[in-house]
């Protein structure tokens, strides 16, 4: 047992915590949890105070980084005193399991890895286009048909109840996105009839497009389907996604041409866009959930619930701070992620880019900035697997935490640098293979030993 | 295209490729198909590949290596090794149970092919690869037979690993192996790919790793840029000082000459040359700290400033500190070849340095620090050359005027390159190609594509100029890489390189490497390599697990 030595050689035998609001039984963090807490280390005694448990849990992570070993190799902390709560309240990390598959094991050393970085939402992009490896209870084909290997490449209820509890007891909410009715094509092959089917001069060509709203049986299925993802997730949000959908296939088919006719809809896809997210909103809404979605649903015109969280992501010739300023000022919430792509590497220190992006870059009033919940990173998965989606991710996520929970003026990265380069070492030494992001160097402890 | 289809019945190579093409038009149209990887098809491509749809089953229980006319430790080796890339980490264990009745009944896979047979014609035991080995080798696979057959162990070597990558696993999960026939040799004798363990140290277990990616991907140089401006890892036995002061953490982050050896065996073993670069007199402030007065001072004004430059060439310290200090270099790597840098020397410190000034004066080079350069060069060559090796040097020693051996290799890695080899052939040296190949310079998406389609001998020059290409490296410099992620960066992205160097010319279309690449990449997965996805959204049938 380590005995931690104070200034003035005190020693610290204990750290004593104190938390106001009961925790016992299963409780979860949301969107409204109190993440504050007061931490003071002086005179040999070391005490954490907080209201809410979740507070309690990031200054236990703080005391921890407070700790270091001197050269003659003791264990020591320094008399501190510490008030902290975060700037923002959502602070997430996506990661993308349809474009390639991640094992359990790799999201639940993600989820340590966002702990040690005070990252509190793991947005979890589970299926996509490419696969569909979500084992679902009520459809069991979807995973069978639709994953790349069903014996190996999905993940079954139980292991989702693991994620869902290690993340609980690290104060990180897990929202799931199932994202139609664009980026659904995996559906198809277990939910047949889901997808519109495409055509080419009149006749079927074999591909298929978004989730077909023309039919009862997509929303009966949706309804069914979402009812069950709501069983397994606890969490007050799911993200229902509702990007890039492409109207091509749409246009192509004559039973959606019938449709548009029937419901006056013109030429006017978009409308059907809102017709469809309108119904799956609703579905969500009947289940007494809260959903994130993406900017296009709010760019298309669909009418959605005034607690809805909009993820505003467009970067590509798109001025994401106009989108933040007209999202707000429709009084919605909204999460950034535009600036924070961090699957696009490049060449050298794009860290600094990541830790200047400000949520607030926006021309709004108070009341449209207090709406800014917070940002994500995101790591896409067309070029990530488990052979590098840990080193990619970190230290560079560590630039956008640090953004997310910190005063807005704590934004140098003259200042951060080193204090980034500790954190790294500290991630490296705590199982997590952090990259290097700033030059030669080396950490004390290597990953993996040396 | 006509000639190729009276090949159509043999599957030849373009054949080969035409149908990929087409495959995968068709399945890159719907959003859920990714593109379909080959099965069973080698990386890099062979010179000649014929193979028919005919497949072989492989006995798992009874298979074997069998060495039919030179033995040596080298195809020993090998044979171990294969066997557990063919059949996973329990092949020995099924060789010795195969006597146990229940055994064969569980595991037992009654197969058309049992042996690979090896020939093998120069004695190879305790052998080194150079410069001048024969690689070439040809690989049959007929009536149920697999012969190996090569001048050399070293094209044995390749022969093998192409075997291996021969054998797929059928749809009802048997390991079988097509009808071929591959005669083989590669393009370039000098197939390099350079590590900086210098910018971060990298850990002897990770460059052991990377020797076995290189083998199975057919690179045979290890160029080991081992000190720079940052670290000194290297332990010295005569400069022990050079490590203890000059290296990030010497209890932990230095090569001991065990670590060193083990490296240097473990890539003979593979046919792989091991080059250490040891950069002078530029990149070489972490020297300084273990070996004082080998840098030169800089000055401001009248007084030293407390920073330091470039080796010093004026001190008569210098040369016998260089000749002790490369005479235990040569002893301790046994190639032919050592790479003594040269790259990047700033003049601003000797232009500061009164002594340096004065010696220009005695030396009459007036104000030419290229000639003061040249100087240092041509004394540290001479010392290489006096102890019986060879050398590689980056391209400014040429460029700025140095005399050299003829045999001298050169490494052209600036931009501007087609002009520099036009430069550097024309003279007479032998060069090697890096400029296209810094794999370190990460960006967004499949840039293995840029590095496929680099030739090394797209310059003008004559055809006995384009002969003195040796080959080319690719680099994977350590500012932004060391344990965590060097793997994952340079694989298979090197394997595009990879192939590059080795297979013909006309073996140049991304597209149709494409699903090749793909299998690749699973197969070294498979093999414990944690290869990066670079082809967009897919999968590998077994992921990959840390070994």
């Amino acid at each position: 047992m380590q005995q931690l030595r104070g200034q003035e050689n005190a020693l610290l035998q204990q750290l004593s915590v104190q938390v106001s609001t009961p925790c016992e039984g299963r409780i979860y963090p949301s969107l409204e949890s109190d993440e504050s807490y007061a931490l003071d280390v002086s005179g040999g005694q070391a005490t954490l105070k907080a209201q809410e448990v979740w507070g309690a849990l990031w200054g236990l992570e703080t005391f921890v980084q407070l700790v270091y070993t001197t050269n003659s190799g003791e264990f020591v902390v320094n008399d501190t005193s510490i008030t902290d709560k975060p700037r923002f309240v959502h602070r997430g990390m996506l990661l993308d399991t349809g474009r390639h598959f991640l094992p359990k094991r790799t999201l639940l050393q993600n989820l340590d890895a966002m702990a040690q970085n005070k990252l509190n939402v793991f947005h979890w992009h589970i299926v996509d286009d490419p696969s569909f490896p979500y084992e679902s209870r009520a459809f069991p084909e979807l995973s069978n048909k639709g994953s790349f290997y069903p014996g190996s490449h999905i993940y079954t209820p139980s292991d989702i109840q693991e994620i869902i509890e290690f993340a609980r007891l690290r104060g990180i909410r897990v929202m799931a996105e199932f994202d139609t009715p664009g980026h659904a094509r995996s559906w198809e092959e277990g939910q047949k009839g889901f997808l519109s089917e495409c055509y080419s001069g009149g006749t079927r060509n074999g591909m298929y497009g978004p989730a077909d709203p023309t039919k009862n049986s997509t929303f009966t299925f949706l309804k069914e389907f979402f009812t069950e993802v709501a069983s397994v997730f606890p969490d007050q949000y799911i993200h229902v996604g509702g990007d890039e959908v492409n109207f091509t296939c749409w246009q192509s088919n004559p039973a959606v041409g019938d449709f548009m006719q029937k419901m006056g809809f013109g030429d006017n896809y978009a409308k059907l866009e809102e017709y469809y997210m309108q119904n799956l909103l609703d579905i969500i809404n009947s289940l007494g959930r809260g959903y994130m979605i993406w900017q296009e649903v709010i760019d298309n015109g669909a009418k959605v619930r005034e607690d809805t969280v909009v993820g505003v992501w467009k970067w590509r010739n798109f001025s994401w701070s106009d989108e933040m300023a007209r999202m707000t000022e429709q009084g919605y919430k909204v999460v950034l992620s535009a600036c924070w792509y961090l699957s696009r590497i490049s060449y050298g220190e794009d860290w600094k880019t990541y830790y200047a992006c400000d949520p607030y870059s926006f021309k709004g009033t108070d009341a449209q900035k207090s709406l800014v919940m917070g940002g994500e990173l995101a790591m896409w998965g067309e070029y990530v697997d488990d052979t590098n989606v840990l080193p990619l991710s970190w230290p560079r996520g560590s630039a956008v935490a640090e953004r997310l929970w910190s005063p807005q003026d704590v934004n140098s990265p003259v200042l951060a640098e080193p204090r980034l380069v500790e954190q790294r070492c500290r991630m490296v030494r705590r199982g997590i293979p952090a990259q290097p992001i700033s030059g030669a160097g080396g950490c004390p402890e290597e990953f993996g030993g040396n | 295209m006509t000639s190729n289809f009276s090949k159509m019945v043999e599957g030849s190579r373009k054949m080969v490729s035409l149908l990929f093409v087409l495959s995968l038009f068709s399945a890159l149209s719907d959003a859920k198909l990714s593109v379909t990887p080959t099965k069973g098809v080698p990386w890099p491509m062979p010179m000649d590949y014929k193979t028919t749809g005919k497949q072989n089953t492989v006995d798992a229980a009874s298979f074997r290596f069998t060495t039919r006319s030179v033995e040596c430790d080298i195809l020993l080796d090998a044979y171990v090794r294969y066997r557990e890339a063919i059949f996973g980490r329990n092949a020995d264990r099924f060789h010795a149970m195969r006597q146990s009745p229940k055994f064969v009944q569980m595991f037992s896979q009654e197969g058309d092919i049992g042996e690979v047979s090896v020939d093998v014609s120069k004695p190879c035991q305790g052998s080194y690869p150079s410069l001048e080995s024969d690689e070439s080798y040809s690989l049959s696979v007929a009536n149920g037979q697999v012969m190996i057959s090569a001048q050399e162990v070293w094209g044995a070597l390749w022969g093998l690993e192409t075997f291996v990558q021969l054998v797929y696993k059928s749809d009802t999960g048997e390991y079988v192996v097509n009808d071929t026939i591959i005669s083989d040799k590669p393009r370039f004798a000098h197939r390099g790919l350079l590590l900086d363990t210098s910018r971060h140290f990298l850990s002897t277990r990770n460059l052991l790793r990377n020797l076995d990616a290189m083998a199975q991907n057919k690179l045979n140089v290890f160029h080991w840029h081992i000190v720079d401006d940052q670290s000194f890892p290297y332990e010295s036995m005569a400069f022990p000082e050079l490590s203890s002061k000059g290296s990030y953490f010497p209890e932990s982050q230095v090569y001991t000459p065990t670590d060193v050896a083990e490296v240097i065996e473990f890539a003979r073993l593979r046919g792989i040359r091991v080059v250490a670069e040891f950069d002078s007199p530029g990149h070489t402030q972490s020297w300084g700290l273990g070996q004082k007065g080998f840098l030169t001072e800089c000055y401001s004004g009248e007084k030293p400033d407390g920073s330091y430059g470039p080796a010093d060439p004026t001190l008569n310290t210098t040369f016998p500190f260089l000749k002790q200090f490369f005479a235990e270099v040569a002893s301790v790597f046994p190639d032919q070849y050592i790479h003594l840098g040269g790259d990047e020397v700033s003049f601003t410190c000797w232009q500061s340095n009164p002594v340096i000034k004065d010696f220009m004066q005695k030396m009459s080079y007036g104000t030419n620090y290229a000639k003061l350069e040249e100087y240092y060069m041509q004394n540290l060559l001479d010392i290489i050359n006096s102890l019986k090796r060879g050398y590689i040097i980056w391209q400014e020693v040429i460029d700025n005027g140095a005399k050299v051996r003829p045999d001298t290799v050169v490494e052209v890695w600036k931009g501007g390159w087609e002009e520099e080899m036009e430069k550097v052939t024309k003279q007479g040296y032998k060069t090697l190609l890096a400029s296209c190949w810094y794999l370190n310079y990460i960006s967004y998406g499949s840039d293995w594509t840029t590095y496929y389609t680099c030739d090394p001998q797209k310059f003008n020059g004559t055809d006995a100029q384009k002969a003195l290409v040796m080959g080319g490296e690719l680099t994977m410099w350590g500012e932004y890489v060391d344990d965590t992620n060097v793997l994952s960066r340079l694989w298979p992205r090197a394997s595009a390189v990879a192939e590059r160097l080795w297979s013909p010319q006309d073996v140049n279309f991304p597209l149709v490497a494409q699903p090749r690449l793909i299998e690749q990449r699973c197969r070294m997965i498979r093999r414990g390599i944690p290869a990066e996805p670079v082809t967009g959204p897919g999968t590998c049938p077994v992921e990959y697990r840390e070994p």
